[in-house]
């Protein structure tokens, strides 16, 4: 996969799908692409947040740890992005991901992608209103689910 | 040191100044002869006296003397010469006589700078010998710059004075006495008039030149302050930009350099003065002559002839006594600066020379029980660190040091490890005062780190091995003129006063860490090193270094047979693809084209980095292979892309990082090329603008800048071009590259890359670790860890070790204390900058270690963590100075007195 099919990959993402493409090619450009077999861990859960990862290929698990071993709680495909919340907030990652099929991935580091937001105050404007948009529909399903008890 | 210059020049070099005045009194024979020669010649055989018969002839070399009561007695009657001949013998006399007085010369220069610089060397040598014996104390208030300008400049002007010390005032005040009395013997009142002149010169000049004796010591003093100033910030440079002071120390030093300038130039001003005036009374002298003489001559009183012949002579008298004066001035100067450095280096409590006495035999273990009797210390502002306090370590005993923050037990280590001094009571060894002990015993069988570690600006190997380091214990044989150079090194080290220890010889005591000889020395420095937990990083230097080929023979040789097992292995674990491997006859996609063409290390400038697409060479070997255009092209795109990119980043942006094609400097440059060349025909760019575009397309790594740029027909053309490169290569690139060769070991490049022999793939995050871990244990395997050990070691620390941790240097100091095999092991919070868990695990080990092979040191270890107790066999306390608790970690804990409080 090339820059530019990485960029069209980026621009499926919600997060990113407002952002100019020069942009988001800045953001591929500074980015490592990384390959995982199936099984490989991409990072842990408690491990410092040090990057976010794009999904350009492949599948994998979300894996949270319980007292009776890592439960799977959701898959990642491919145009999805996975780590965002824990560089946004310096908090250490609340799961653990793990390829389930060989896995191609752009790997976007924590002070790459500050560094953009700083530069780029409408890429911030966009990942603000994505992440708005994410938190009121966490509360209404906050409030659906209060109102359901 | 002698107080006076005089005298020390005169204690080491009266021999040397006796002979030296013999010879120039000796060069005073064939010098005026040469002044009554021209007259010879000129009024000989070239104005015809003598010789006013054509034909006549006169003796030459004719030797005849009178002789009282025998009357006159030939020797020779001499040659007959007639006027031609004469004026050519006497010419050729001359002729001899201006060499004579040339090798005269020359050889009483030689003799007296030979001697200067002897007394030189022998200065400096005191001096660092003191050094090496003050006390301790006198280190906190000297800064090293400033000892080290004293040593180097401060008595560089003694070396030029020496020779003329006692010469020259011999010599001067001789003829300036002959002239005198010549003088007076013309005529009395004259002669008095000279006299009073000189005596008020005599009085008067060195009176004005104190205050010149003045100002040059404070010269000296502003000079050696502002030296000990730029050392201090060139040592805190950190702490200068951390707190933006620099503007301040630029104050700091302009105020100091106005402070010298002022004081120099006072000298100047002083100086020129003086010189005036003595000028002025030196020509006062034919004034007085002329007026007073002249009155006298016309008054009759004194005859004519008289009055010419004073005046003649008093010409001789001025420059004896100018240079007189000259050397006075030198004398007065050098004295200053030497006083200065004397007082400087005369301190209370020099160590006396025997404690440091060579000793080249073993001086046997302590058996002596280690004891601080009554002991106190207190610190320069006189607070008590330790306040009387007894305290007994016996052989074999460990103990640890607990101490709150005010406890004192930091000073107890430093106090047995000889760094500070009591103030009253005292640290023995069985009976015998700690202090009174040879260092050689100390120094061997007692062995002390703690967290303030200093390391030599050397290679790892050498800071560690320098503890070993007490005597020079085999005797080097040399032959030929290395030999020759040996005897000579000793004869003038015995003229200077120097020891004459042979630095080449091996000072490394082998039996003390317990081996024989260079040989199995490894085997023990690599068990400290583990011990320490060191031996990981040192790995690590060793893979990121290049290896001398000349010491690390076994790691070439074997280079096949490791590149062979790292391929196995990887394919063994199913991770064959986190490394290509540079393949000769196959593209490595994970090289950079540049890395793909050359195929070799560059070993040379020649072809390094950005002056391979400007070798001509290079650059015809890609046309012949079609490649130059194709890589402008490519080199076109990755221009415009990368242009693109980052045209609107500021230079500074991390990002720049990332780019490897071109530095944020380069971006406008290429901006500006990129414009001119695009659309232009690719016959029309110019040699160098294709080389700027060309270079670019060298840094390119497909899978890593995804520019989609590399085809397959690209790859084929390029490992044609490698063969091509190669196969003519001219003989004056054959240096400049080492080709990779799957059987041969690359010297240019690290001992990763040589393992390695390929790239590691740029997709995968973890793969550099899981490949190094996977190379250790192939070195492991094949026996080759000590040699990577050892190339680790070649390691240069850096001055003052700042190339390594805070941690590793505290790690290596302590396995430097461990590898002599100590009686008595002192460890003062060796290990600081470790975290508490680190710190736990190599304490453990350094008791396991200490122990080894039935050995048991006593050792002390003052300890950051009052847990940490329970490994040793006695904890003792110390609160305020004082020691308030002594017993097993049980018996404390079960007192509930402060140590309990402390663990807790």
């Amino acid at each position: 996969m090339l820059l530019k099919d990485e960029v069209g990959t980026l621009q499926r993402v919600p997060l990113f799908s407002g952002i100019e493409p020069t942009k988001l090619k800045l953001l591929a450009f500074t980015s490592d692409r990384v390959s995982y077999s199936a099984g490989q861990i991409l990072f842990r859960q408690g491990d410092e947040g040090d990057a976010a990862y794009v999904i350009l290929s492949g599948r994998a698990d979300i894996l949270v740890d319980s007292d009776s071993g890592p439960i799977k709680v959701a898959e990642l495909v491919p145009n999805s992005i996975v780590g965002e919340i824990a560089i946004l907030c310096n908090s250490s990652r609340t799961a653990t991901v793990r390829a389930a099929s060989p896995l191609e991935a752009l790997r976007i580091r924590k002070d790459h992608f500050l560094r953009l937001m700083k530069e780029f105050p409408e890429m911030t404007i966009e990942i603000l209103r994505v992440l708005a948009d994410r938190l009121s529909h966490t509360t209404a399903d906050l409030i659906d689910a209060r109102s359901a008890k | 040191m002698e107080p006076s210059l005089a005298r020390y020049i005169w204690t080491h070099t009266k021999k040397q100044q006796v002979w030296i005045l013999v010879i120039v009194l000796l060069s005073m024979i064939p010098y005026f002869m040469s002044f009554d020669l021209p007259k010879l010649i000129v009024n000989g055989p070239i104005q015809g006296k003598g010789f006013e018969q054509p034909g006549a002839t006169r003796p030459f070399m004719r030797l005849h003397y009178d002789l009282p009561f025998i009357g006159e007695v030939q020797f020779f009657s001499g040659f007959q010469l007639d006027r031609e001949e004469t004026l050519f013998a006497l010419s050729l006399v001359f002729l001899l006589l201006v060499i004579i007085n040339g090798l005269f010369k020359l050889y009483i220069n030689t003799y007296k700078g030979r001697l200067g610089e002897r007394m030189l060397r022998r200065i400096r040598f005191d001096l660092v010998d003191r050094v090496l014996r003050f006390p301790p104390r006198y280190f906190k208030r000297v800064k090293s710059a400033e000892v080290a300008t004293m040593v180097k400049d401060e008595v560089e002007p003694l070396g030029g004075f020496i020779g003329d010390a006692f010469l020259q005032p011999v010599l001067l005040g001789g003829q300036a006495l002959t002239a005198m009395l010549f003088i007076v013997v013309q005529n009395f009142w004259l002669g008095m008039i000279a006299a009073v002149i000189v005596v008020i010169q005599i009085v008067l000049i060195p009176r004005m030149r104190r205050r010149l004796i003045v100002l040059g010591r404070e010269r000296q003093l502003t000079a050696r302050a502002l030296s000990g100033r730029v050392g201090e910030i060139v040592d805190g440079i950190g702490a200068v930009h951390i707190h933006d002071t620099s503007n301040y120390e630029r104050a700091d030093i302009a105020a100091r350099l106005g402070r010298i300038f002022k004081i120099r130039f006072d000298l100047y001003q002083w100086k020129f003065m003086v010189k005036f005036l003595n000028n002025f009374l030196a020509q006062l002298t034919p004034f007085l002559f002329y007026m007073i003489g002249g009155y006298l001559a016309i008054q009759g009183r004194l005859d004519v002839g008289q009055l010419v012949a004073v005046i003649g002579a008093y010409k001789d008298l001025p420059g004896p006594m100018k240079e007189l004066i000259d050397w006075d001035q030198a004398r007065q100067d050098v004295q200053v600066k030497y006083q200065q450095v004397v007082e400087q280096f005369t301190v209370e409590g020099v160590i006396a020379p025997r404690i440091a006495a060579l000793t080249i035999e073993d001086p046997g273990p302590m058996t002596n029980p280690l004891s601080a009797i009554n002991l106190s210390i207190s610190d320069d502002g006189g607070a008590m660190l330790i306040d009387h306090i007894s305290l007994q370590v016996k052989p074999g005993e460990t103990v640890a040091l607990v101490s709150t923050a005010t406890g004192g037990a930091d000073a107890l280590a430093e106090a047995f490890a000889r760094l500070v001094w009591p103030s009253s009571g005292r640290v023995a060894s069985g009976a015998d005062d700690l202090l009174e002990l040879p260092e050689a015993v100390t120094g061997r069988r007692m062995s002390y780190a703690s967290s303030d570690v200093f390391l030599f600006q050397a290679s790892l190997r050498d800071n560690l091995l320098y503890g070993l380091k007490h005597a020079p214990l085999t005797s080097v044989t040399y032959d030929g003129a290395a030999a020759d150079q040996r005897d000579w090194d000793i004869k003038e080290a015995h003229r200077s006063g120097n020891t004459d220890l042979d630095i080449h010889s091996d000072w490394i005591d082998y039996a003390s860490a317990g081996a024989t000889g260079p040989h199995n020395l490894f085997e023990p420095v690599r068990r400290v090193l583990d011990a320490v937990a060191l031996s990981r990083d040192i790995l690590d230097l060793g893979l990121r270094s290049s290896a001398d080929l000349t010491r690390h023979t076994e790691l070439a040789a074997r280079i096949v047979e490791l590149r062979a097992a790292l391929r196995t292995r990887l394919e063994h674990e199913g991770l064959s693809e986190l490394v290509v491997p540079f393949e000769p006859g196959a593209y490595n996609k994970e090289a950079t084209i540049g890395q793909n063409l050359l195929f070799g290390a560059a070993a040379g400038p020649e072809l390094a980095d950005r002056a391979l697409a400007a070798n001509p060479y290079f650059a015809s070997v890609l046309t012949q292979s079609g490649l130059d255009r194709a890589l402008y092209e490519m080199g076109m795109e990755i221009a415009e892309q990368a242009i693109e990119l980052f045209a609107d980043l500021p230079p500074d942006h991390q990002f720049f990082q990332q780019l490897a094609f071109m530095s944020a400097e380069e971006i406008p440059a290429y901006e500006t090329l990129l414009q001119r060349l695009k659309n232009r025909p690719y016959e029309t760019v110019s040699e160098n603008d294709r080389a700027m575009i060309v270079t670019l397309s060298f840094a390119y790594i497909e899978p890593r800048h995804r520019f989609g740029l590399l085809s397959d027909e690209l790859m084929s053309k390029v490992v044609a071009a490698r063969n091509l490169f190669y196969e003519n290569l001219p003989p004056e690139l054959q240096n400049a590259v080492e080709r990779y060769d799957p059987a041969k070991y690359i010297a240019a490049a690290t001992v990763m890359d040589n393992v390695l022999f390929g790239r590691v793939g740029n997709n995968h995050p973890d793969a550099p670790d899981r490949i190094r871990s996977i190379v250790y244990d192939i070195l492991d395997e094949l026996g080759l860890y000590a040699e990577l050990l050892d190339v680790g070691l070649d390691f240069n620390v850096g001055s003052g070790g700042r190339r390594l941790t805070g941690g590793q240097r505290q790690k290596l100091d302590v396995a430097r204390a461990l590898l002599k095999r100590p009686d008595f092991l002192i460890l003062n919070r060796p290990l600081e900058a470790l975290d508490q868990r680190m710190q736990e695990k190599v304490l453990r080990n350094v008791l396991e270690e200490a122990r080894r092979d039935g050995h048991s040191p006593a050792i002390v270890w003052v300890v950051t963590n009052p847990a940490m107790g329970m490994m040793f066999d006695r904890v003792v306390v110390f609160d305020s100075g004082r020691l308030v608790e002594d017993g097993t970690q049980e018996t404390l804990l079960a007192r509930s007195g402060i140590f309990k409080q402390l663990v807790s």
